[in-house]
């Protein structure tokens, strides 16, 4: 099988000086797929984003885009290999405008930004209508939107969302999944945690679920879904 | 204590020494007096931050209302001012005081939301200008009898020992006012807050003459301990001098210095026994898991709030009765010699190198940080005088830096802050 | 009528436009202690003795223009020199970070640990200004006194109550509002300021956007070098320059910046004239003012002053603590931290 184009393997390690949260997690996910990790709350689902992201050091393990090793590169020099990262709190800058935030998502692009705005305002057209308002006084749909977009302003070739649903009412989380999908389509590998597993593994190429920090089940969405364990422990019944 | 702490405190000891044998007995004297007061402040805020983490930038203010209660208490009353407007004054007082607690009172009325802040208001400025009008015809009779002598009520005519309880309570008395407002918000909040009040405090003691006679002083306080005029016409005391071969000048003014080393000893004894059992037992743990864990020990069911309103008022408390203390040692209360920079800032400096968290840390801290503060000045002038010894005498250089080496302490202070905040923050004395 | 345009006369003259200039000057303050405490996130115990450096490095610079005799008319020479005075505060506060916060943000120490050593850096820039300029008051204000003053003011139009308006109050104002008009200009349309934007409002986010902290921090000491040193020479052309007043002045831009919400800088400007308009009224005898705008039988016999001068902090502090136990985070939406 060829390298997928992003791969955490084999990762372990945890915060700062703290016991380990992840023990030997593997992720990884093909060009222009979605791949769809879920688990109980404190799985480290979260934790495992951020290990991808290089947020954490990593004990044991590698992370590698393209078959390049960038275990030891900053988050920052991340953004320029390609990705794009959006955190499952706090992801926007909530007193600036929509528009000034999809400006600072691209603050390390020199070149015209204007095109990628206007994409990401056809992507999220409520965008382009807001676009003069403090993001912070969004709903929380639209909050993510924001989010979403601001990661997509460095034009990456993987995005990473942690429970980009999250506190979003059921209209527009299908929403959401559909310009994810949307996305996805447009040659952007995505990696996401979702709470919403079930819709989440409906749209997935591949799924994972976490428990406490190691892969419990890996397959693809349509088998998660299949399987009886998986079913009645975490998608209830 | 710690070996290192023993062989800190005999360095201390010895600076002391040898500031008395190279430049007199009565200047290491006054650094010693003054050494036992700061180390006590040191401890009061020592208690506050180092036990609480509380961030109280208002020592100066406790400092001066210890420095109140001295005049409060000690000065003989003056009864003509008395006569003439001290019951009226009181009644203006009692007055301002029910209007507070009535406004208080309205908006803890569950009514309606703007009718309350209305009546509260309405309250507030109307009560206002009826404080007023009883208030200043009272102040006005009692500062217009014999205003370059007196023009004030004076004070009980009690010892003036009895002053430093007094001071402590009088402190205790604001830190609940101020705890109350103020505590629970976030801590630099806290620290504006009594940044704050120590201002009021002090602009209070230079303004209302019916006081404390505002920045007219008051002066010669009496004292807990003999004079030096009558030691010297003490023919006992003479002859005793003579047996150490002193005159009786300098023997009188040193005796009296170490009576007062002796009264501030007791005391400081006294407060760090009662610190050092406080950090001990079963409240000063808690309260040091609530510093090292608010969020915890908040969530372990600890009233935060209410814990640290009480260590907040005992630790001022501690600095009002310092304050009281010093005023005692000086016999007067100078409202205009109280700066912030001294009296607040410096007691910080005390405790950080001293040890935040150890209260034998905060009292040498106290004695070494006093020690340098009154070190220093001579220290720079000599220094200046070696640097600019090769300039004319006429230098303007020359003439400048020799008249600013008195600002170098000030400096040096930040410096030395600075430095053990880099490379010991923990101070002299950690707290383990 | 007459009356009533005296007793406005008398209003602007005594309230209003003294008030505007104090508001203006505490709401440059202001804004540098908000703009630290957004960005650096602690409260800079430092900042009254940075004015007081500053104001003291304009000082000196204008005694070396004035002994080569270089002045700038009806203007105070001070103003020429300003920009050199920014400049050398901006390099003192640089290195101040490099020697001394940087350690601690590098280590991300706690905001309170930060205020500590901003005590020290107080001292030691406090000892440094004594030591270089004395403590003494120094009036360093030339140029022209007055654009109007009262006589002419009562010639021109005819009133008993004159309208004095000083030179260095009409600067104040018309600096003030430049700088303000400059930084949010900056803040809001520059790419540079909209980074300081973002990493005040989500340091994390900012990062992971590849915005360079240590950029961001250097810019925000220049600007605070900037707005501190402006603030201490208006101050300073309108009173005096003493050093222990700009220690003192803490109090009332801590509470404006406070006031206004910490870490908004619109709300300091807000703060500032609060605090400013609420210490003159409170403290202004308002006999002048009444005695023309009451009916005779109703004129004041005191001076109906409500708190004597010395007092102005305790009004600050009153304000502070009504809008902290109401309003914690502020008049403006600020920070919390
Ligand atoms: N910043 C952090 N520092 C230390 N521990 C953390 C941190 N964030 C999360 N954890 C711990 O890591 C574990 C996994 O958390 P997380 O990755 O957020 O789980 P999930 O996203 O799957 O709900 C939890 O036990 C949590 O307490
Ligand atoms: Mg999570």
């Amino acid at each position: 099988m060829a390298e997928p184009h992003l791969i955490g393997e084999a990762m372990t390690g945890g915060y700062g000086r703290g016991a380990d949260i992840l023990h030997g997690c593997t992720l990884s996910v093909d060009k222009g797929e979605i791949a769809v990790i879920v688990g109980p709350n404190g799985a480290g689902k979260s934790t495992a984003m951020k290990a991808v992201f290089g947020m954490l050091n990593l004990r044991e393990g590698a992370v590698r885009i393209g078959g390049e090793d960038i275990t030891h590169l900053s988050p920052q020099d991340r953004v320029a290999k390609g990705m794009a990262f959006v955190p499952q709190t706090s992801n926007i800058f909530p007193s600036m405008t929509v528009e000034e935030n999809l400006e600072m998502g691209a603050f390390l692009r020199r070149d015209d930004i204007r095109p990628t705005i206007e994409q990401v305002y056809d992507l999220f057209p409520i965008l382009r209508d807001k676009r003069r308002q403090a993001a912070g006084e969004l709903s929380g749909g639209q909050r993510q939107q924001v989010a979403v977009g601001r990661a997509l302003m460095t034009q990456p070739s993987v995005l990473m969302l942690d429970e980009p649903t999250a506190g979003v009412s059921p209209i527009v989380m299908d929403e959401l999944f559909d310009r994810i999908i949307e996305v996805a389509r447009a040659g952007i590998t995505i990696l996401m945690v979702e709470q919403n597993a079930r819709q989440a593994l409906e749209i997935a190429d591949t799924g994972y679920v976490l428990v406490q920090g190691a892969n419990a089940y890996t397959g693809t969405g349509a088998e998660l879904m299949a399987d009886d364990e998986v079913r009645r422990t975490f998608l209830g019944g | 204590m710690t070996a290192r702490g023993f062989l800190l405190y005999a360095g201390m000891a010895l600076l002391i020494v040898l500031t008395g044998m190279f430049q007199g007995w009565n200047l290491a004297l006054t650094i010693l007096n003054m050494g036992l007061i700061s180390a006590i402040m040191s401890l009061g805020v020592n208690l506050q931050w180092g036990f609480a983490g509380l961030f109280n930038v208002g020592v100066m203010g406790f400092v001066a209302l210890g420095g109140l209660a001295a005049v409060l208490v000690a000065q003989p009353p003056v009864t003509e001012g008395w006569n003439a407007g001290g019951l009226r004054l009181l009644g203006a007082l009692a007055l301002g005081a029910a209007i507070l607690v009535g406004a208080v009172q309205v908006w803890k009325r569950k009514i309606g939301g703007s009718m309350r802040a209305l009546v509260m208001l309405a309250l507030l400025i109307g009560g206002f200008f009826l404080f007023r009008a009883s208030l200043d015809p009272a102040v006005q009779a009692i500062e217009a009898i014999n205003p370059s002598l007196s023009g004030y009520l004076g004070g009980l005519g009690l010892p003036i020992i009895v002053a430093w309880p007094v001071g402590g309570l009088l402190a205790a008395g604001a830190a609940w006012i101020i705890g109350k407002a103020a505590l629970g918000l976030r801590s630099d909040y806290l620290a504006i807050a009594t940044l704050g009040i120590a201002e009021i405090v002090i602009a209070v003691l230079k303004n209302e003459d019916w006081l404390s006679r505002g920045v007219k002083n008051v002066v010669g306080l009496p004292r807990p301990v003999p004079y030096e005029v009558d030691l010297q016409r003490d023919p006992g005391f003479v002859e005793a001098a003579a047996g150490y071969g002193l005159d009786p000048v300098t023997a009188s003014t040193l005796w009296v210095k170490i009576l007062y080393s002796g009264l501030f000893a007791v005391v400081l004894i006294v407060i760090l026994f009662l610190a050092q059992r406080a950090l001990a037992s079963p409240w000063g743990r808690m309260m040091r898991a609530i510093r090292d864990n608010e969020v915890a020990a908040s969530a372990m069911g600890k009233n935060v709030t209410a814990r640290h309103l009480q260590v907040f008022i005992l630790g001022s408390a501690v600095c009002g009765i310092a304050g009281a203390m010093m005023t005692t040692l000086d016999g007067q209360l100078t409202p205009g010699s109280y700066q912030p920079l001294r009296f607040t800032f410096l007691v910080w400096v005390m405790v950080i190198v001293g040890g935040s968290g150890n209260n034998y840390g905060a009292v040498l801290g106290g004695f070494l940080i006093w020690w340098l503060w009154v070190m220093v000045e001579p220290l720079g002038l000599w220094a200046m005088e070696l640097i600019t010894s090769g300039m004319s005498p006429d230098n303007w250089l020359r003439g400048h830096l020799t008249d600013s080496a008195a600002q170098m302490r000030l400096m040096t202070m930040g410096i030395i802050l600075l430095a053990v905040l880099r490379f010991s923050p923990k101070g002299l004395m950690p707290e383990r | 009528m007459t009356d009533i345009l005296n007793a406005i006369v008398a209003l602007s003259n005594f309230v209003l436009v003294p008030g505007a200039a104090y508001g203006a000057q505490l709401a440059l303050g202001a804004l540098g202690v908000t703009l630290i405490y957004g960005i650096l996130r602690f409260s800079n115990f430092a900042h009254g003795d940075t004015m007081a450096f500053g104001t003291m490095a304009t000082i000196l610079v204008t005694w070396g223009l004035q002994s080569i005799g270089i002045s700038f008319g009806f203007l105070p020479t001070a103003l020429i020199a300003l920009p050199i005075g920014i400049a050398i505060t901006g390099l003192l506060l640089l290195g101040t970070d490099r020697a001394i916060y940087r350690f601690y943000r590098k280590q991300k120490a706690a905001p309170v640990v930060l205020v500590i050593v901003s005590i020290g850096v107080m001292f030691v820039m406090n000892g440094l200004v004594r030591f270089i300029i004395g403590v003494g008051d120094v009036n360093f204000a030339d140029g022209a006194r007055f654009v109007i003053n009262a006589r002419e003011f009562k010639e021109m139009t005819g009133l008993d109550e004159g309208l004095a308006i000083r030179t260095t109050t009409l600067i104040t104002l018309v600096t003030a509002a430049i700088a303000v008009a400059l930084l949010f200009w900056f803040l809001n349309k520059t790419r540079t300021g909209k980074s300081m934007r973002a990493f005040s409002d989500n340091e994390d986010l900012a990062l992971l956007s590849g915005i360079n902290p240590e950029r961001v921090v250097a810019v925000t000491w220049l600007i605070v070098a900037a707005l501190a040193t402006t603030a201490g020479v208006l101050y300073g052309l309108d009173k005096s320059f003493k050093a222990f007043t700009y220690f003192q002045l803490l109090l009332p831009i801590f509470a404006a910046a406070i006031v206004g919400g910490l870490g908004n800088p619109l709300g300091a400007i807000a703060g500032g004239f609060v605090i400013a308009f609420s210490e003159v009224l409170i403290t202004y005898a308002w006999k002048k003012v009444l005695v023309y705008a009451m009916p005779e039988s109703l004129e004041p016999s005191g001076l109906v002053q409500l708190l004597s001068t010395d007092y102005k902090f305790a009004v600050s502090f009153a304000i502070l603590i009504i809008v902290l136990l109401f309003k914690p985070t502020g008049l403006f939406k600020g920070q919390s931290v």
